[in-house]
């Protein structure tokens, strides 16, 4: 087999994760600030998905330029649902939490179904079948420009978490719940804020991933789940763990379906996660519970 | 209350004894004649269980078959057969779902079961109307154990996996022989499921048979629900394979052509030996990308008058939609059960399973003499055709008694389109 091929599989691979990356830092941040585990993350990413591709269909609106538009409604949702929904389970059992997220998720997949219907749909900009040719490297355009614009998202995100006063307060609420109702912070409405950016997280993970893969409103659950397994491969609320999960798995079925054979590609993926849960429970970037 | 149901029961009330006698007397001779009343009138519509995969991985081509059964009742009509009363049920791309359908479709009344375009999900409905006495005619599956069961209630008008490439294999020297041209190696991709794995195993024991110009250099197995292809596509080209042997589905044909073009790689030939390549859906996402594979299908004969008929019937109620194997055979699956109902006089499970098997309708659209069943409730008499796709149309290429084109060789380079 040709040298090259490698690299090309590899940066296929590495391009996806990033871009795996982001959908499940959404969930990460949730996770580490409102210790709720989003079961609904897939769906609500289906949720942007079909936003680009009605925005697209109607206006011939760009998803990648509507990444921001995008992450603002699902922001919208993730806040309300946050405030509305969520947090009068905040302090019930997980079993009651996992349900409640469980029925959103069902819910979301028939409304999906309902209006959609089941058949696949997908966007085709100018540059779907794009591709730059550097020597014998091959890089998929929209892969490329979905994985720049997921290292800038995730590049805001760090920055608004650790420069700004509303992200230290989010990090207090995290560190210590009764030490930031003490000084005073409306956990509540932190809280929902939080969601609200897990949710923006997906909502633009979501736009970028239809440029390359068509959505049905079933791709919701095979997305949760992926998710999952890269916040628990990265670690659990770590959110530079979410982006080296996301990497990694990108990276592991790319190389598994080259060298192995590619219908055993998640079988890897899941080979990685086992791994990481018997040698190092909390994750790869995870903080060990106290 | 309405006047006239006031009416009625005030005349119920004053029936007097001669009345009732009378009654009894019309009433007695009515239910002793009655089962000839049914024999000759069959007045009750037979209630057909359709199961088809309406959402999930394969929810598109699940929906197009649904064309086929849409367009049917006017088409029954028009040949004098009975009218069908339709159970739809959604298998919903799972094994275990059509199982429990089928189970649940016969507990509602369904006298026949039809569908389910899936090797796996047909196999479960098979083995569940076996087990109830409920004949069961497939419209599209071609793993070739379904008919091999000795099952004495289950009837597939549709080829085998080996009769399909039998038939791919004979048309593509065909093809060969008029263009002139042939790959030497080709890269065989198979989608990992029931269908794709019978189909590869048949290739192993059917080429050799044919004398084959090319040689399979590899095989390629990939994931039903795969979202991305990219590896798949990336392993294949650096075979250096002059041309690519497929057996996929729609979404992965979908997506196996646009990482050809992002990978810049434009085999000799797309060869296809299943669903996806051909389909309405394939050639409207894709649109001039779509042209040029060859597909080696179940078909229609263009020839037949009722091909005409149906063509006719579906270009009416779906405008922009191409007549396909999906329409055609569950058509006829349809064309089936309304048949033998007709000749059966009966829903009886059995005596419809006799007529099933006694079928001979040779004014059909599949290509070949016509639909019968052997034995084993096959009908192992349907011949394939060769396909191409050419600006959003099909054209069937091979074999030449059923030709309306000639083939375009080879593919054209996707980045000159």
């Amino acid at each position: 087999m040709p040298a090259e091929i490698y690299l090309n599989v590899a940066v296929g691979g590495l391009l996806t994760g990033l871009v795996y990356g982001l959908m499940a830092l959404g969930l990460s941040v949730i996770f580490g600030v409102v210790r709720v585990v989003n079961f609904a993350h897939g769906e609500m990413m289906t949720i942007a998905m079909y936003i680009a591709i009605v925005l697209f269909a109607a206006f011939r609106l760009d998803p990648l330029l509507m990444m921001v538009p995008i992450a603002a409604v699902l922001f919208a949702l993730g806040y309300v649902m946050q405030a509305g929904l969520i947090n009068p389970f905040i302090n019930r059992p997980e079993h009651s939490q996992f349900i409640l997220l469980v029925a959103v998720a069902l819910i979301i997949v028939n409304v999906l179904l309902m209006i959609f219907g089941p058949d696949a749909q997908s966007v085709q900009t100018s540059y779907s079948f794009d591709s730059f040719a550097l020597g014998p490297l091959i890089v998929d355009a929209t892969k490329a420009y979905a994985a720049a614009a997921a290292i800038v998202v995730a590049a805001a995100l760090f920055a608004f978490f650790r420069l700004t006063s509303v992200g230290t307060a989010i990090r207090a609420c995290a560190d210590n719940y009764t030490g930031a109702l003490v000084v005073g912070l409306d956990v509540k409405r932190l809280y929902a804020l939080t969601f609200g950016l897990g949710t923006a997280c997906v909502g633009a993970a979501g736009a970028m991933l239809v440029l390359f893969i068509d959505v049905t409103p079933a791709l919701g659950p095979v997305y949760t789940l992926l998710a999952f397994v890269i916040v628990i491969t990265g670690g659990l609320g770590s959110m530079p763990g979410a982006l080296l999960g996301g990497v990694l798995i990108g990276l592991t079925e790319a190389l598994a379906g080259l060298f192995f054979t590619p219908s055993a590609k998640s079988m890897f993926a899941f080979g990685i996660l086992v791994l990481v849960l018997l040698f190092r429970p909390q994750g790869l970037l995870g903080k060990r519970a106290a | 209350m309405t006047r006239k149901v006031k009416e009625r029961m005030t005349r119920k009330a004053r029936i007097s004894r001669r009345t009732f006698t009378a009654g009894l007397t019309a009433t007695g001779i009515i239910a002793g004649t009655a089962p000839f009343n049914i024999v000759r009138a069959q007045t009750a519509a037979l209630k057909v269980g359709v199961l088809l995969p309406r959402s999930g991985a394969q929810a598109g081509i699940g929906q197009d078959c649904q064309r086929g059964v849409d367009i049917t009742p006017a088409l029954l009509k028009d040949l004098g057969l009975p009218n069908l009363s339709i159970m739809n049920a959604d298998t919903e791309t799972n094994v275990e779902v059509a199982r429990a359908r089928a189970e649940k479709l016969i507990n509602d009344g369904a006298q026949l079961l039809i569908g389910a375009f899936d090797s796996g999900q047909s196999t479960a409905i098979a083995q569940v109307a076996e087990q109830k006495g409920i004949p069961y005619v497939i419209n599209i599956a071609a793993a070739p154990q379904i008919t091999e069961q000795g099952y004495k209630f289950v009837f597939r008008n549709f080829p085998t996996a080996g009769m399909i490439l039998g038939d791919a294999f004979a048309n593509q020297k065909e093809i060969f022989a008029a263009t002139g041209a042939a790959p030497k190696t080709v890269v065989f991709m198979h989608v990992n499921d029931t269908f794709g794995t019978a189909m590869k195993n048949g290739i192993g024991a059917v080429m050799p048979k044919f004398d084959m110009p090319y040689k399979i250099v590899e095989t390629i197995a990939y994931d039903p629900t795969a979202r991305d292809l990219s590896v798949e596509i990336s392993k294949a080209k650096a075979t250096g394979a002059e041309a690519l042997l497929m057996v996929s589905r729609l979404n992965d044909a979908i997506l196996l052509t646009r990482e050809m073009v992002k990978q810049r790689w434009t085999p000799m030939a797309v060869l296809s030996m299943g669903p996806g390549w051909y389909e309405d859906q394939y050639l409207k996402t894709l649109g001039k990308l779509s042209d040029g594979p060859l597909s080696f299908v179940p078909w229609y004969d263009p020839n037949k008058p009722l091909s005409k008929k149906l063509q006719a019937a579906l270009a009416k109620s779906f405008p922009d939609i191409n007549l396909n194997t999906n329409h055609v055979y569950t058509f006829e699956a349809l064309l089936i059960a309304a048949d033998a109902f007709k000749r059966a006089g009966s829903a009886d499970p059995k005596a419809l399973a006799d007529a099933i098997r006694a079928t001979n309708i040779t004014a059909n659209v599949s290509p070949g003499p016509g639909i019968q069943f052997d034995a084993k409730g096959q009908n192992d008499k349907l011949k394939d055709s060769a396909i191409q796709n050419r600006g959003g149309q099909l054209v069937t290429v091979a074999p030449k008694v059923a030709a309306n084109a000639k083939v375009e060789w080879p593919l054209k380079l996707y980045d000159k389109r």
